[in-house]
């Protein structure tokens, strides 16, 4: 039998379970509700395939050994988490939070081709498809993206590679704000990050292509030797517009925001979440009710 | 009150349309599919949707929306038997630009705006709205939402789903909601990304957020032309194993280059096999060093003639000549068939030789124009429906073509969707649970099946539910 067989015959059908990865947004969502079945999923590259430009990797693979392979070909998943090292790919799927450079790459969900997940009852399920253009079927990569495992199992996945940028140059210069608008006038920048003190550009493509658009940004900016520290309370995430004016009376420093994206890291408690339509709360829940009828995936996680 | 009574009382008299003629006119898409609508409405406003949406569930009718109508799969085919046709709603007067942001390049608007409208409105702003299907012209907002679309620079930026923020939908309660939102993680499930492609199965889209996208500082246009159908696909492979992402790489093939050189007269090479249209996009030095790449890697692989626009005039002539070819296919031939299927990238050449035998084989003309930079075929079967036995020889072309693609690791479409077309292939690529699984996505949006009925997911999915032929529908 095959590693996503295995894993299937594992999860079984029966008690709850949830799979932790490297456990580096485990508290992502709340802690699963005791008791639980804690499970790993399948490890592994099993497929890279540089001229098609998307690998094929189990989800309990590490991060830090599917960029060691892609990296090999000149190319990358831009995921980009924090600890490369212990994040798995079923986790950053799962959690479903891109990046630094989600400005300029996007988020999680639009690097993702093909799912297969072990189903609450059991069964392999395949969702989406090796290619990178489908539209065969309704969109269960996306649902399952971010779902933090409470409606399968991520088991295998296709991610869509890209090629690494031949230059990439962070800059720097204070900047007590507000914060610029329209990005500065660059042009799809990487990531543009303001902390109410300063500002940092991350600037990738061609070399000579950086040089231009860092000369662009004119004088002030020097080349720090590399990103902020991100700040690791809070998460917030608001409409990109909202945060000039959300961080008016901060103090600056407390905090981290992507411009052009709206997530602000804080260093302090993030604050309760703000309540969604109950609608939409309604829809989570019949989702889940429907994928997961005994609510054995994941258990607590998620309001649904 | 009858159904027309209250869907005027909802509407107006003029927007609320029953007679024979008008209804037949709703009865296709852009598709070779016929189906039966019942009463055609034109809301204007989110309210005047809910309210339609209402009137129908209360009489028990299905409701299909129905942006311009230009899909190719069925998918605004409307299904249901004599008395119980579906009530069709047609977005193309809720066509508001609603609001622009050009600070954050979003903009607001109603499902029925056009897709090229939208890039027009916003191109002084220096933004565009990427996803640019052929029907670009044609085609509405809301449309794309429903289909997912994609389009040449899809290759490059992404179909419509990576341009989409939120939607608001009326469910079929006629309650509305808001799917996604401005901001860029929401707690609970990609509820926006679920609904986009599902071909209006699971709501009515009433307003859409989308992502506008800067315009290019740099721009390289160029045709380069080939003395053989393999160079140019492998052409396509080796410049995106070099690590080149083009905004658009199309292909075209010697039948329909022709077709349309006679059709536009835009200087593209007569004489060629296959042309492939390249675009490279973004800043001025990296577009300059991945136009000379491209250029080198097409020649060393026997490419016979390259030409790069050398101004905004000639790039506008020569998307022309690709925009224009199924204009000049229908200058040919009466009808044709207009196929959607994705292959893996590496294997354009052997799959398109299989397309040729195929339609040889079947007594077919086919030509070949597609966006070849992500494998997306678009077979192009010529036919005179007039003629006995030629659709049929078309139909079974389309067959093989089909189990090709999925035997070559394919999919059934990369951007007209499923609809009615390939409904009854879904199982060629998914297994009973994989198709159980997206049936209970679209049941959690729509547990009384009010949208859209039979589209998309085989009836033998659902439980209790077998049924192989919907009623009323010849295809």
């Amino acid at each position: 039998m095959g590693a996503l067989e295995d894993f299937a015959e594992e999860a079984g059908a029966e008690d709850p379970v949830a799979v932790r990865g490297g456990g580096t947004q485990w508290d992502v969502g709340g802690p699963p509700r005791a008791p639980v079945r804690l499970l790993g999923a399948p490890a592994g590259v099993v497929d890279h395939r540089p001229e098609e430009m998307l690998v094929r990797v189990r989800a309990g693979t590490p991060m830090a050994e599917l960029d060691e392979v892609l990296a090999g070909a000149g190319q990358m998943v831009p995921l980009d988490p924090v600890d490369p090292g212990r994040a798995t790919v079923g986790g950053v799927l799962s959690v479903g939070r891109a990046g630094l450079r989600r400005l300029r790459h996007g988020p999680v969900r639009d690097h993702v081709l093909e799912v297969r997940y072990v189903s609450a009852d059991g069964q392999l399920v395949k969702a989406g498809a090796p290619v990178v253009k489908n539209v065969s079927g309704f969109d269960l990569v996306r649902l399952l993206v971010g779902s933090l495992g409470t409606l399968g199992l991520m088991g295998e996945v296709v991610l869509r590679t890209y090629p690494r940028p031949r230059a990439s140059r962070w800059l720097t210069r204070p900047s007590p704000g507000p914060p610029p608008a329209r990005l500065l006038g660059l042009y799809r920048p990487a990531s543009l990050l303001w902390d109410g003190a300063s500002l940092w550009a991350l600037l990738e493509g061609h070399p000579s292509d950086v040089d231009s658009q860092a000369r662009h940004l004119g004088p002030g900016w020097t080349e720090p030797d590399g990103p902020p520290v991100v700040p690791a309370g809070g998460r917030l995430s608001m409409a990109p517009g909202l945060v000039a004016s959300w961080a008016r009376d901060r103090s600056p420093a407390t905090f981290l925001a992507e411009l052009g994206v709206g997530v602000v890291h804080l260093s302090g408690p993030g604050g309760p979440a703000v309540a969604p339509d109950p609608l939409v709360t309604e829809l989570n829940r019949r989702i889940k009710e429907r994928f997961d009828p005994t609510g054995r995936l994941n258990p607590g996680r998620m309001a649904a | 009150m009858t159904l027309v009574q209250d869907l005027t009382a909802a509407l107006d008299e003029e927007r609320v349309r029953n007679g024979g003629l008008e209804r037949a006119l709703y009865n296709r898409d852009a598709s070779i599919m016929e189906g039966r609508a019942g009463v055609v409405c034109f809301p204007e406003t989110t309210a005047e949707a809910q309210a339609v949406v209402r009137v129908a569930a209360a009489h028990g009718r299905a409701v299909v929306p129905r942006g311009a109508g230009t899909g190719l799969a069925g998918g605004a085919v409307p299904v249901g038997s004599e008395g119980h046709e579906p009530v069709v709603v047609v977005t193309t007067r809720m066509n508001r630009i609603l609001e622009v942001d050009a600070d954050n390049a979003v903009a607001w608007v109603q499902p029925g705006v056009l897709n090229l409208d939208l890039s027009r409105h916003v191109a002084r702003l220096g933004l565009h709205f990427a996803p640019d299907p052929s029907s670009q012209q044609a085609c509405s907002i809301g449309g794309n939402v429903a289909n997912n679309s994609g389009g040449p620079h899809c290759l490059a930026y992404g179909v419509t789903t990576a341009h989409v923020l939120a939607v608001d939908v009326v469910l079929a309660d006629g309650a509305l909601v808001r799917l996604g939102g401005l901001e860029p993680e929401s707690p609970g499930y990609d509820l926006r990304g679920a609904f986009v492609g599902s071909e209006g199965t699971m709501g009515l889209a009433v307003a859409v957020a989308v992502r506008l996208t800067p315009l290019p500082p740099a721009l390289r246009t160029m045709l380069v032309g080939f003395a053989t159908v393999e160079a140019a696909a492998e052409t396509v492979t080796a410049v995106i194993g070099a690590g080149i992402i083009p905004a658009a790489m199309e292909m075209m093939d010697a039948r329909i280059t022709k077709a349309v050189e006679e059709y536009v007269h835009a200087g593209f090479p007569a004489d060629a096999a296959a042309v492939l249209l390249i675009e490279i996009d973004g800043l001025e030095d990296g577009v300059a060093a991945a136009a000379a790449e491209v250029v080198g890697l097409a020649e060393g692989l026997g490419a016979t003639s390259v030409r790069v626009a050398a101004d905004a005039a000639e790039r506008e002539l020569l998307w022309k000549g690709r925009k224009s070819a199924f204009g000049a296919v229908a200058r040919i031939a009466p009808d044709y068939y207009l196929h959607d299927t994705v292959v893996p990238r590496t294997r354009l050449a052997e799959i398109l030789a299989r397309v040729y035998e195929l339609a040889d084989a079947n007594g077919v003309a086919v030509m070949n124009v597609f966006h070849a930079g992500d494998g997306n075929l678009h077979p192009l079967f010529l036919f005179d429906r007039r003629r006995p036995g030629e659709l049929e020889r078309v139909k079974a072309a389309g067959d093989q073509l089909i189990r090709v693609c999925i035997e070559a690791g394919g999919v059934l479409s990369g951007e007209h969707g499923i609809g009615l077309e390939k409904r009854d292939y879904m199982p060629l690529l998914f297994s009973p649970a994989d198709l159980l699984a997206q049936d209970s996505l679209r049941d959690a949006f729509d547990p009384t099946r009010l949208f859209n009925p039979e589209k998309v997911i085989p009836s033998g999915s659902r439980c209790g539910d077998l049924q192989s032929i919907p009623p009323g529908v010849w295809i």
